[in-house]
């Protein structure tokens, strides 16, 4: 996959052996076979050109054990060039804000607050740049597609306040490190996110009679304390009561942001400040937490995170994001099982999920409809252009099709099923950018490659839509099957 | 409790309706819009993340209030910055004032202590509710408003619209609507305005499956809507921009609600109202909010010019918030709220409803307003009281609801 022109010969020697075996063999079919594609189009934003012929070399199993190991896999150097030059995202989130973060000045000549407002867009900037080119560019794809997956779960939005400064940061250190480990690891990861503490309102979360209750930190809120329950854990039946959500509250005050004089010994964001947590011990489902301080706060989330109902939780997501929008039941409990059998291990619940037969049923097979995200990703794919594609245009068709990178404003994150993406003025839109993905293709502006796409999308092409194609004037074949209906489903 | 000077329905009921008779025969209900060429039209709009009812519609007499309130209260009508005064209950938030006007035409009507019976404070599971109008049921995957027009009849590609980039829940079902998104890029050219790109996908998309019939009814609704939308394109640069964001949006919709498309049903959502921090009382976020959709309101009401007589605009959250203001001078997921009805042929200048109270006793839970009219009462009394709805088509619209209370909105 990487060295993509190392396999092509690899693939003639191998077809030469293939054609020698007589009657039996069927070398067309043996590079589009449905399995690879099917696997390509679930685990990965869909092929690139030389994929197939790489899981025709490695096996649809060796691909999946490539992807449930991403470290195996090595970025291309161009790719670690252009991440290289995203410098804002290696700051801590606390120098990002004293650098980019506009200081309050009252008298300031338009020409400098114009100047301020720009600087102060561009960790945002960065922050989408990395995720378009590692989403197109990355040979870790099961990496990238639960990178998406997780954010969605553990949402944050740039349009509320400070977020912006932070989203980089947080996908780069509370999503993606985690995004096949320890579900317990990425909870806390994103309970401790300045992002994540801002925008659910935690930083303001005090105990009403603390020594710390003052000015603007006067009492309870429990706007996170309800997401954590209801989006990020339990699930909202998972059998929490009001009482449940106000003790979780409770034992997260504190949980806070450093304010300007604290923040130098606080690069991450995350400062737990006692004086405002109260220490009281607490029952949350049942189940008395002792700890006093972060331990408690700590307590609370190991009981979360191990919880059935989390469990079960997560199963249910998985087995929606990657089988069926109403996945089957069977496969959802052992899925469940699969997560507390294994401490909410992440890898090993994907590995039963990509081994279940309800993962490889025909009838699930090229039937979830693909997100606007995953639409424009696969089809930028599937052209193969390497990292010469325009990712400001990427954006732009995104916020298009009504969704936005990193501005999901609900804390529910981005839908993936079909009842919430598919409309008349959706589908439209979609075919217009297909004519237009495919006519204005990065910094050298060449048409796509027709011969390759072909190839590169193998089998996933009916004959109904390519006989379409054949008959149509050849300018708008590429578009027409990168807009076709085979092409909006994976 | 003072319950004297609000509206009670139970018993008023009849007496509003024999007063509405001399208005009725001005009005041309539903079954005769055929040789009327009138028809009856309805705009609802989502407020999504539960709006702060108390504070748009504000129970001014009640101390407990204030009292629960102390930073984001809005302080007595006649007072600085105050309510303006409804009646001698409730005030309205100073930020509505451009609705005043209509409340003193008559034209606008609120139902407080409204909501749904499920209890739920999860905004996701509550909007689905409040779309579906099947409350607790999360198995529905169809919206009140696609069934009622299921219950209509046929009408153009455009009959029901949808501004935003995707369908809603209370727009999606079996009957096929029309989405247009946001702002300029409802209106912007795309490839698939081409002839020969068209030709080329027409023949792609023949199939009857639900992507093949979406993509014919979107070509279908384009070609409508570039008609209608011609003149517009073409003196977009000339309008100045207006100052409400909302406002253009709601104008667009008053274009296809009084144009060729005969848009007859229509929604919108309006995010960003869930408040847990600094939501202000009289100014602040929460009033800079509510300004430009009452703006935005006043104006559609004037864009749809004659078209408001036939018109009913519902302005619904999907649930309260706490009558108390927590830690951040905020307020959390609650339960009751306000219903907002604006009409032509509202029998408006009215707080339906039955009030509660917000002594602590009187709460729901002992933190919010309890609701004593179902969302979907007050929704099947306009539907057959506006609409022109029987008891077997609201049947459908509303399944499985026995109607409590009819309000005498109209």
């Amino acid at each position: 996959m990487i060295n993509r022109g190392l396999w092509r010969p690899l693939l003639i020697s191998l077809l030469c052996v293939i054609s020698f075996l007589g009657p039996l063999a069927v070398p067309v079919q043996a590079v589009t076979d449905s399995r690879a594609i099917y696997v390509l189009n679930r685990l990965s934003f869909g092929p690139r050109p030389g994929d197939l012929e790489h899981i025709q070399a490695v096996g649809v199993e060796g691909y999946i054990k490539e992807q449930l190991s991403p470290k195996s896999l090595q970025p291309p150097s161009n790719l670690k060039r252009k991440l290289q030059q995203l410098k804002i995202l290696k700051l801590t989130p606390i120098q990002v804000i004293q650098r980019f973060e506009p200081q309050r000045q009252q008298q300031q000549r338009p020409a400098a607050q114009k100047a301020a407002r720009q600087k102060a867009r561009r960790p945002l900037k960065q922050a989408e740049q990395a995720r378009i080119i590692q989403a197109i560019a990355s040979p870790r794809q099961l990496e990238e597609v639960m990178v998406n997956f997780w954010f969605n779960h553990f949402n944050v939005s740039a349009e509320k306040g400070r977020v912006k400064f932070w989203i980089g940061d947080y996908e780069r250190n509370a999503i993606r490190p985690y995004a096949l480990g320890s579900f317990r690891d990425l909870l806390g990861a994103t309970a401790k996110h300045p992002a994540m503490l801002f925008y659910l309102d935690n930083w303001r979360n005090t105990a009403p009679n603390s020594p710390g209750a003052r000015g603007r930190f006067q009492g309870l809120n429990e706007n996170y304390a309800r997401e954590l329950l209801e989006l990020h854990t339990l699930g909202v039946n998972g059998g929490y009561t009001q009482a449940d959500i106000i003790a979780t509250a409770e034992l997260l005050t504190g949980w806070s942001i450093p304010a300007p004089r604290q923040m130098a010994q606080h690069p991450t964001g995350f400062y737990f400040n006692a004086k405002r947590h109260d220490p009281r011990p607490k029952t949350v489902l049942g189940t008395k937490i002792t700890g006093q301080g972060i331990v408690a706060g700590e307590q609370l989330l190991d009981l979360l995170a191990s919880h059935p109902a989390t469990a079960r939780q997560i199963s249910y997501e998985l087995a929606q994001y990657f089988v069926a929008d109403q996945p089957p039941e069977a496969l959802v409990k052992r899925l469940t099982q699969r997560y507390l059998k294994t401490d909410g291990d992440i890898r090993a619940v994907l590995d039963t999920l990509f081994h279940s037969p309800e993962f490889w049923d025909d009838k699930y097979k090229g039937r979830k409809y693909k997100t606007p995200y995953e639409y424009v990703l696969s089809a930028t794919r599937a052209q193969g252009r390497d990292l010469d594609f325009n990712t400001q245009q990427m954006l732009g068709m995104f916020a298009q099709l009504g969704m936005p990178l990193y501005r999901c404003r609900t804390p529910d994150g981005y839908p993936n099923t079909q009842t919430e993406w598919l409309n008349p003025e959706a589908v439209t839109r979609r075919v217009s950018l297909a004519m237009t993905l495919t006519r204005n293709r990065g910094s050298q502006n060449r048409p796509t490659d027709l011969p390759q796409l072909v190839n590169t999308l193998g089998d996933q092409i009916s004959s109904p839509t390519q006989t379409v194609v054949d008959a149509s004037p050849e300018r708008l074949r590429a578009a027409l099957l990168l807009g076709s209906p085979d092409f909006m489903y994976r | 409790m003072n319950r004297r000077h609000f509206l009670r329905y139970g018993t008023l009921a009849g007496a509003s309706s024999l007063l509405a008779v001399g208005t009725r025969d001005l009005w041309f209900p539903h079954h005769a819009w055929g040789q009327s060429r009138r028809s009856p039209r309805l705009i609802v709009i989502l407020l999504r993340g539960a709006v702060d009812g108390l504070n748009v519609v504000v129970p001014y007499r009640e101390s407990a209030y204030y009292e629960a309130r102390p930073s984001v209260a809005i302080p007595q009508p006649g007072q600085p910055q105050g309510a303006l005064p409804l009646n001698n209950q409730f005030g309205l938030h100073p930020a509505l004032e451009a609705l005043m006007p209509l409340w003193k035409a008559g034209q606008l009507a609120f139902v407080h202590a409204c909501g749904s019976p499920d209890a739920t404070r999860s905004h996701f599971d509550a909007q689905d509710y409040m779309e579906t109008g099947i409350p607790g049921n999360k198995r529905i995957k169809d919206g009140w408003l696609n069934r009622l027009l299921a219950n209509l009849p046929a009408g153009p590609i455009t009959q029901a619209v949808n501004i935003g980039a995707q369908t809603p829940l209370i727009l999606s079902g079996s009957q096929q609507v029309t989405t247009l998104p946001l702002g300029k890029k409802a209106v912007r050219r795309q490839s698939i305005d081409n002839i020969p790109v068209q030709e080329a996908f027409d023949r792609l998309y023949q199939g009857d499956n639900a992507l093949a019939k979406a993509y014919q009814r979107g070509r279908q609704a384009r070609t409508a809507l570039l008609a209608e939308f011609n003149t517009e394109m073409m003196q977009a640069s000339k309008g100045a921009p207006s100052p409400v964001n909302a406002a253009s949006d709601l104008n667009r919709l008053a274009k296809l609600m009084t144009g060729k498309t005969q848009t007859q049903v229509a929604s919108i959502s309006f995010g960003n109202w869930d408040t847990h921090v600094n939501q202000g009382s009289s100014q602040g976020p929460l009033a800079n909010r509510l300004r430009s959709l009452g703006e935005g309101i006043q104006q559609l009401t004037q864009a749809l010019g004659s078209t408001f007589n036939d018109t009913t605009i519902v302005v619904m959250s999907e649930f309260g918030r706490t009558v108390g203001e927590n830690g951040n001078q905020g307020t959390d997921h609650g339960h009751g709220n306000v219903m907002w009805i604006l009409g032509g042929q509202v029998n408006g200048q009215q707080v339906y409803g039955n009030w509660p109270g917000l002594a602590e006793t009187q709460l729901y839970q002992g933190r919010d307003l309890a609701v004593t009219t179902d969302f979907r009462d007050a929704i099947a009394s306009i539907l057959t009281q506006h609409m022109g709805l029987n008891s077997t088509q609201l049947a459908q619209v509303f399944p499985g609801h026995s109607v409590q209370q009819t309000l005498p909105i109209f």
